[in-house]
């Protein structure tokens, strides 16, 4: 479990994150939603320790993370695992290659035991015949597995996707949504996931949070989201055609 | 005063690179890919420029000495002298600042905009140690590129001296053993090796701290590059008047 209390982040003069809360549960799809340019990114930045914050404190587990607390920083950071918005694949490596990276950094296994655990995870994501490509020479979709693979490789107690499925189709984005939501129920951990997705949303929103300009207005799940009487939010949520259809369907 | 956040940051991130080591196993197969990518990779464009100019300064000296009452020997003495104390450390340090600094602001660049970077902090590695650790270590083979540079130098002025009809074989080698100070090939490596330094560094704290995209990464390679020829031009001028003047 991560908790978050009254989280401030400014860049010079301009409020980024103001006095957030919020406590994102152990074995669930935790979503911080929100327009472009709400605060999103530099929230996940913050609890990665990325950024620093400048008021407030992050708990994981219970424990406060502190920047500057380099070895203890380090150990909880062996525990994170990250899918980032462009996959941030290494360009150098091939796709096995990622994979195994974390496991050849932190772990004392021989090089088949590395390799046996990547197949395993290369495995859970359903990825095929891509073991010696470059990260350049596969899908985007293929990628967003990969570091999802790269991410799980060391079992998390934490995972963070930011905008997992951005410049993904529609049906690929869903198969990636559902994978994570797997993954985070079967391995019992923590996912952060950042998106506007309003799919994601409905699709594995286990719980949400919803930014507007850096502050928290609403908090809940996917069924109650629909049924908010914040003007904010059912403006964020109802400005597909499709969403207002949905809604107007309903009502009828 | 804005150089001074710089030159305090640049300061930092040696001594970050200097910290929480990336396990050595990792850290050896990183060394020995850029000592590929920057040494070996080398070879080819610092022989070809180091033959020629040491060509033009055989050709140059030869066509500048008209009084028949010089010696002989004068256009291989100018020519070792010239290639040794300036060519081969200096021009050949500020040809590299553009080939291998361009080459390393642009590879930890983009290793920043995509994200690369970000990730390894993530996982908790040092990024400074893993990037920049290798490069300067990979560079301490830098005075090996030089050596080669030297030699071909000189070889160049011989051929172009003799096959050309400046100098005969016998004066152009009795000058290049003429006055030799073993001191004047310390200094050059001394040089060498503070040049080595700087190409590995100021390139990578252009990567490393650029912000924005793929245009930003050329305009970090350009800036770099400035700076790292700039700051190998002050470094000689210092160490010259240090050591030699």
């Amino acid at each position: 479990m991560i908790e978050i209390n009254k989280i401030s982040k400014s860049f010079s003069s301009l409020k980024i994150i103001d006095e957030v809360s919020a406590t994102f549960e152990k074995g669930k799809t935790n979503l911080i939603i929100g327009q472009s340019g709400s605060g999103k990114t530099v929230l996940m930045k913050c609890l990665l320790g990325l950024h620093d914050v400048d008021n407030g404190e992050i708990l994981y587990d219970g424990k406060k993370f502190i920047k500057d607390d380099i070895s203890k920083v380090s150990n909880l950071r062996k525990q994170m695992g990250m899918v980032f918005q462009g996959s941030a694949l290494f360009d150098s490596m091939s796709v096995i290659d990622n994979i195994i990276f974390p496991l050849r950094m932190f772990s004392d296994k021989s090089d088949s035991e590395m390799l046996e655990r990547a197949r395993e995870v290369i495995e859970r994501v359903d990825l095929k015949d891509v073991d010696n490509k470059f990260p350049s020479e596969i899908s985007g979709g293929m990628k967003k597995r990969v570091a999802i693979a790269r991410a799980i490789v060391l079992n998390p107690k934490y995972l963070f996707c930011d905008e997992p499925n951005s410049g993904l189709d529609p049906k690929t984005a869903i198969i990636i949504d559902k994978l994570i939501q797997e993954i985070t129920v079967e391995y019992n951990i923590t996912t952060i996931i950042n998106t506007h997705d309003m799919n994601s949303v409905m699709e594995i929103g286990d719980k949400i949070i919803f930014l507007v300009e850096g502050k928290k207005i609403w908090e809940g799940n996917n069924k109650e989201i629909l049924n908010t009487e914040d003007k904010l939010v059912n403006d964020f949520v109802y400005s597909s055609e499709l969403f207002k259809k949905v809604k107007l369907s309903q009502k009828n | 005063m804005r150089i001074f956040f710089h030159i305090g940051r640049y300061f930092l991130m040696i001594k970050y690179t200097f910290s929480k080591f990336t396990k050595w196993s990792v850290l050896k197969k990183l060394i020995f890919q850029e000592i590929e990518d920057l040494i070996l990779g080398s070879i080819g464009i610092v022989a070809f420029m180091s033959f020629l100019i040491g060509g033009v300064v055989a050709i140059q000296t030869a066509l500048a000495i008209e009084n028949p009452l010089l010696p002989g020997n004068l256009i291989g003495f100018a020519t070792r002298q010239s290639v040794i104390l300036e060519f081969a450390p200096t021009l050949i340090s500020i040809i590299m600042a553009g080939k291998v600094g361009s080459f390393i602001t642009s590879s930890i660049g983009t290793m920043r905009v995509t994200e690369q970077i970000d990730a390894l902090e993530v996982m908790g590695i040092n990024s400074f140690n893993y990037l920049i650790f290798p490069k300067i270590i990979s560079l301490l083979l830098y005075p090996f590129l030089i050596t080669l540079a030297m030699f071909l130098g000189i070889l160049g002025g011989y051929i172009a001296s003799v096959y050309a009809g400046f100098s005969t074989s016998f004066d152009f080698i009795q000058g290049i053993q003429l006055d030799f100070k073993v001191f004047h090939i310390i200094y050059t490596y001394i040089k060498t090796i503070l040049f080595a330094f700087v190409l590995a560094t100021i390139p990578s704290y252009h990567g490393f701290y650029m912000k924005g995209g793929a245009l930003e990464v050329g305009k970090a390679s350009n800036i770099s590059f400035v700076w790292t020829s700039s700051v190998i031009i002050i470094i000689n001028f210092i160490v010259t008047q240090l050591l030699l003047a």
